[in-house]
């Protein structure tokens, strides 16, 4: 695997690549046998595309085996069907301190104690217990209601860079600064702090090391303490959801404040990194599809299925991680205690035999039953979030800027490595 | 038909009331729920997408048995 900063593709000879020589070799007979195991996992050649390295394991196999960055072999999920149903097997664990959870990078092989996060990192029932008290904030009818005011934070940031530009950088000027308005909004951060929290976010997610990893997260764990414990002085609580979280620990004895630290880093990482990424990612990837961006202009009612659409196809959360506490039969396969499984969330939503030409960004295909949100219990709890702010923000943007194109050569843009969320670094655009 | 909801089982997703908006909400604590009037899906084909999208799988649908006619 690569590692580095930035990477530079080719996206429209990805798909005609004879891939033969990095996956395959030939046995003594001429056939093509299938090589060691893929690593996993590689950066992408396209931000757009799956890497072509993962080609062998869209070959119709449901399961393969890969190798992680340290050369263990873990399980890898191609098959859609298979993933819905071992996503919502209770055999499979989320809990990142058992032995043998794949981890998929240095950065967070650290001690496991260390390793764990509230929510996505927990099963049931704890799991269950924390998720029943996020709910209500995140459902479909609140995103709905928080529309008018996700269409003035958005607004008021594109009014901000066009009246700056142009050019613009769009990464900096508005895919980040939408969502990490709305989740502090949402949450009660002062926004602030967003500099703060957004570098180590990066820190968290990115590195480049483990010590860095660390460091970002005691130090965001110190930022949210400390909010914690001021909203829990005020007489009157606010409406964030932290501030409900105070309040139930308050009049109803829990969560107490290391967990609602946790709850706090979770979603304050998790609501603003992913969005932005989809953002940018969702921008690049209209305006590399000309035809797909004036079909979307033409009929804005397009919207919704060309979110959707764009989720499946950049599927930016590529690679959730489970560990399996006993042993299964899938799939003509067995899947032995003890040992990890991973979910390619950007081979899934190409399986071939759930969507047709699924390398082709189709605002008119049936899109939903993607996993780009995962499924089973740790399903995003903010897709519906989500939803409305992607819908709003990429709207937007092409409505009121009709002449957006890239500033650089495409090839040039710089985008994130494989072994994190996948978006742009930067992407300079003009208008 | 017949919707059965579990709701020890749902997590709020809130797919089905993304689905199928015309048959399934989410109430006040953001579970599942049936729209009044609407509780036998209404003849709404997205009932069934909505089944299929809950990824916890709390969604029951079942048809009624289909009896000969008498005589």
């Amino acid at each position: 695997m690569k590692i580095g900063t930035t990477h530079f593709f080719v996206c429209e000879v990805l798909l005609m690549t004879d891939l033969t020589d990095l996956t395959v070799s030939t046995d003594t007979q001429g056939r093509a046998a299938p090589a060691g195991p893929v690593a996993f996992p590689q950066d992408r050649t396209c931000p757009y595309h799956p890497p072509a390295g993962y080609d062998p394991l869209r070959a119709g196999r449901p399961l393969s085996r890969v190798t992680l960055y340290d050369g263990r072999e873990v399980w890898l999920v191609s098959s859609h069907a298979v993933a819905r149903a071992l996503l919502t097997d209770p055999r499979l664990s989320s809990d990142r301190t058992r032995p043998g959870f794949p981890v998929s990078t240095p950065r967070f092989a650290t001690d496991p104690e260390r390793r764990r996060v509230a929510l996505l990192g927990l099963d049931d029932p704890e799991h269950k217990r924390q998720r029943r008290m996020l709910i209500p904030p995140f459902t479909v009818r609140h995103a709905s209601e928080l529309r008018p005011w996700i269409q003035r934070t958005v607004d008021d940031l594109l009014d901000a860079m066009i009246e700056q530009g142009p050019p613009a950088e769009l990464v900096s000027a508005f895919a980040l600064p939408v969502p990490s308005t709305v989740i502090c909004g949402l949450l009660g951060v002062p926004y602030a702090d967003h500099e703060f929290f957004e570098e180590q976010s990066r820190r968290l997610l990115r590195g480049p090391t483990a010590a860095d990893t660390e460091n970002a997260r005691v130090r965001l764990e110190e930022y949210l303490g400390g909010l914690v414990d001021e909203k829990a002085r005020r007489a009157e609580p606010g409406d964030g959801v932290l501030d409900d979280l105070v309040r139930r620990h308050r009049e109803e004895g829990g969560p107490d404040r290391e967990e609602m630290i946790s709850l706090a880093l979770i979603l304050l990482v998790a609501g603003h990194e992913t969005t932005a990424n989809m953002i940018s990612l969702g921008t690049y990837t209209l305006l590399r599809h000309p035809d797909r961006l004036a079909e979307l202009r033409a009929d804005p009612a397009l919207l919704s299925s060309a979110v959707e659409e764009l989720m499946r196809m950049l599927s930016i959360a590529d690679g959730l991680q489970r560990v399996a506490t006993e042993d299964m039969e899938v799939a003509g396969v067995t899947i032995r205690a003890g040992e990890g499984v991973l979910f390619s969330t950007s081979v899934i939503n190409r399986d071939a035999s759930v969507y047709d030409a699924p390398d082709s960004l189709d605002f008119h295909r049936p899109a939903r039953h993607h996993v780009a949100f995962g499924f089973g219990i740790h399903q995003c709890l903010g897709q519906n979030l989500a939803r409305a702010e992607l819908e709003i923000a990429l709207g937007t943007l092409l409505r009121r800027l009709p002449g957006l194109r890239l500033a650089a050569s495409a090839e040039k843009i710089p985008f994130k490595p494989g072994d994190t969320i996948q978006g742009m670094l930067e992407l300079p655009v003009t208008w | 038909m017949h919707i059965e909801i579990d709701r020890d089982t749902c997590i709020g997703a809130g797919q089905c009331a993304l689905t199928a908006p015309k048959v399934f909400t989410q109430d006040d604590d953001g579970y599942s729920a049936l729209l009044p009037g609407r509780e036998d899906g209404a003849g709404d084909p997205m009932v069934r997408e909505a089944a299929r999208a809950c990824p916890v799988g709390a969604i029951t649908l079942t048809e009624p048995a289909v009896t000969d006619a008498p005589g």
